[in-house]
């Protein structure tokens, strides 16, 4: 994956650039708005990771910009202002995904790679199929192996959205946020809590287990082990 | 500046230089006035003395020609305090009278005139001035009757030299008071400025002096007096919230810097370095919690986030709060449990959802189980609920926890207050503050009752202005008292 990461705290942009490196990905460094700007425009880029502030050009106008020109490249935005109001604005402006500073770069990482795969991904499908597990969005139904299995609708839900996501890591505020649609932070474990429940449901008594708690960061279900 | 200096640019002292010319000015008139009225008199009494005893005269030579009229006359002028008289002939020769000598040509100009003169009996050189009547006589005579305007000199030197005194002691009485006054008024100032100085100084304890007069100067201080009062109760405030701040950030700030040093003293091998660093990483996602829920509350309590504020039904949110925590509750033996029904706001969904999620953490948290009274019909643990009363909104969380006692429920709601009991649970300590916040927010306010036993904390907000006027319509049909309550129970 390419990646340009447009951030003007230097140490944090070399940070990131070989955290990305380390997780085996390509990442471009511009430092103010305008390079951003001239870099996107002229790279091939799977997901932009812009600062909110930056000097020259404002991180929201540059995706203005960018969105104006018919760029469709998923952004990232990253900004000090963590409150609700800001993340709406932000996505109002034409970005993706917005992740408060400080964050953790399991988090990050995993939002980047949610990104990327949704551009040129299969569009929605109707059946997820990860092992001998099977959901089907339409009639709900949820089978392992031979066995049908009954989720409440939020473990269905659940299943849904990491499932859609499969072979992905997919962090305890991203399952916050897309499947109950909420964006604070919750002070204790909730979504470990549904997370076990589900997994006993899904893989107990079962030889090979599909859910799978990827430590410091979150949860990824595939076929196959680590 | 000197004390001289300091004293002559007050506005007291200004101002009662300005006073003292403008009296002084008045007196000064109110004394020449006095002089001039005085002096038109006494030439009044004259001039009707003169005029009198003219008469008497020419009667008196009427009566017994000339002879008659020097007779009169020498009589008259051997009484004490005699006036002028002079009566010539045609050549001017003195023929009677007792003045000594006049002004050269006096006799000649008929009329008034004032002259120097000297009596005949007076040796001496000094001149008197005196008002003179010439007037003829039948026969070629003339006569002279006048009177000495020593009298008058003398009233008049009189009330000139009470003018300059009394301007003198106008002058002086008002140098000293104002003097006096501005001192006085510089001493107060002074005080109040160095009190000024040692407040700005950083005690803000100290207050300004404020006399019994009950004067401008003293209204004034009580006035600073009160508004000092009020700053240091705010100022106290904030330090209580900064050494709260300081406490909450501080504690996990130390223990993680503890948790590095240890393991960098004493870790042996690598599993020891990456447990340690786990737990600093556990430990900073708490800071940035506790700080996002300041910054969450700082921002509610400013208005800030009315920018989203959209309508929706808050028994969805009720809901959806009971759908995430229920699983959560029950692993800790607790059933939680939502009784919803339409309740529409006008509000930030975002904000009241997590009010109402921190409720339920704080319900989870201090709310343990009440085995003895759980039974096959025992009710819920924790109940959410959301309900309309009239034109307000309820939304509350209920427990049967141990309760917070009445005394400390309005202390509760304060940011990082953690009541003595539950100091030993984690957590920041801002569930109330922050559904305190919200509330307010929204136009509300938060109650803490007593559940009997537990606590039941209540956000109460005015419904949706939009939905106040249907329910006026819902209420008539028992739509809203009637309707089964939507009943979320997952067991």
């Amino acid at each position: 994956m390419r990646l340009l990461i447009i951030e003007d705290d230097r140490e944090s942009a070399d940070y990131l650039m070989k955290a990305f490196r380390e997780a085996g990905h390509v990442a471009d460094h511009a430092a103010d708005g305008e390079e951003g700007l001239a870099l996107a425009d002229s790279g091939d880029y799977n997901v932009l990771v812009v600062d909110r502030m930056l000097p020259k050009r404002d991180g929201l106008s540059l995706i203005g910009e960018l969105r104006e020109k018919g760029d469709q490249t998923p952004v990232l935005i990253l900004s000090a202002l963590g409150q609700v109001d800001d993340r709406i604005r932000g996505l109002r402006a034409g970005g993706d995904d917005y992740l408060p500073k400080p964050y953790s770069f399991a988090e990050l990482l995993a939002r980047v790679e949610v990104l990327s795969r949704r551009t040129g991904g299969p569009a929605e499908e109707t059946t997820y199929r990860v092992g001998d597990l099977e959901l089907d969005r339409l009639s709900h139904r949820v089978v392992r192996g031979q066995d049908e299995l009954t989720l409440q609708p939020r473990e269905f839900r659940l299943l849904e959205y990491l499932m859609k996501h499969a072979g992905q890591v997919v962090t305890r505020t991203m399952l916050l946020e897309n499947v109950w649609d909420y964006h604070f932070d919750p002070q204790t474990n909730v979504i470990d809590v549904h997370i076990s429940r589900l997994r006993s449901k899904i893989d107990k008594g079962q030889e090979k287990p599909l859910l799978h708690t990827i430590r410091g960061a979150g949860y990824m279900i595939r076929d196959g082990v680590r | 500046m000197t004390a001289f200096g300091k004293l002559i640019r007050t506005t007291a002292f200004r101002l009662t230089l300005a006073y003292l010319f403008l009296f002084a000015l008045f007196a000064a008139f109110l004394l020449g006035f006095f002089a001039w009225n005085t002096r038109r008199m006494v030439t009044e009494q004259i001039t009707e003395t003169v005029n009198a005893e003219t008469t008497e005269l020419d009667d008196e030579f009427a009566r017994g020609g000339l002879r008659g009229l020097v007779y009169a006359i020498e009589n008259r002028a051997l009484r004490p305090g005699a006036n002028l008289y002079l009566v010539t002939s045609t050549t001017g020769q003195a023929i009677a009278g007792n003045v000594g000598s006049l002004a050269p040509g006096v006799m000649g100009q008929l009329g008034w005139n004032e002259t120097v003169y000297r009596r005949l009996d007076e040796q001496a050189s000094n001149d008197h001035r005196a008002l003179v009547k010439v007037s003829d006589v039948p026969g070629g005579l003339r006569l002279l009757v006048g009177r000495d305007l020593e009298e008058r000199r003398r009233l008049f030197m009189i009330v000139a030299s009470a003018a300059q005194f009394s301007v003198l002691v106008v002058i002086v009485l008002g140098l000293a008071g104002g003097v006096f006054v501005a001192r006085r008024v510089l001493r107060r100032i002074d005080a109040m400025t160095g009190t000024a100085q040692r407040i700005m100084a950083g005690n803000l304890s100290e207050r300004l002096p404020v006399g019994r007069s009950g004067d401008e100067i003293d209204r004034l201080a009580d006035n600073l007096n009160a508004m000092l009062e009020r700053i240091e109760a705010l100022m106290s405030g904030l330090k209580e919230v900064s050494d709260n701040i300081a406490h909450d950030l501080k504690t996990p700030l130390t223990r993680l810097r503890n948790r590095s040093e240890e393991a960098l003293a004493s870790a042996k091998n690598e599993s020891e370095y990456r447990a340690a660093l786990e737990r600093t990483i556990e430990e900073s996602d708490g800071l940035i919690r506790t700080f996002n829920a300041l910054l969450m509350i700082a921002r509610a309590e400013s208005g800030q986030a009315r920018d989203n504020m959209t309508n929706f039904d808050a028994a969805d949110v009720a809901a959806g709060i009971q759908d995430l925590y229920e699983p959560l509750a029950e692993d800790k033996g607790l059933i939680l449990r939502a009784t919803a029904a339409e309740t529409p706001v006008h509000g930030n969904r975002e904000l009241i959802s997590q009010a109402l999620a921190n409720l339920v953490e704080n319900a989870i948290k201090y709310g343990p189980p009440n085995m003895a009274a759980k039974g096959p019909t025992a009710g819920p643990d924790i109940s959410i609920e959301a309900r309309r009363d009239g034109e307000r909104i309820l939304l509350s969380v209920a427990d049967r926890g141990p309760g917070i006692p009445e005394a400390d429920r309005q202390r509760a709601i304060e940011r990082f207050v953690r009541l003595e009991a539950s100091r030993t649970q984690p957590g920041s300590g801002l569930g109330l503050s922050l559904a305190s916040a919200v509330a307010t927010l929204h136009g509300g306010e938060l109650h803490l009752d007593d559940n009997k036993p537990g606590l039941k904390v209540t956000i109460s907000i005015p419904v949706a202005p939009l939905a106040a006027g249907t329910a006026s319509r819902s209420r008539e049909t028992g739509l809203v008292n009637e309707a089964p309550a939507v009943e979320h129970r997952m067991a």
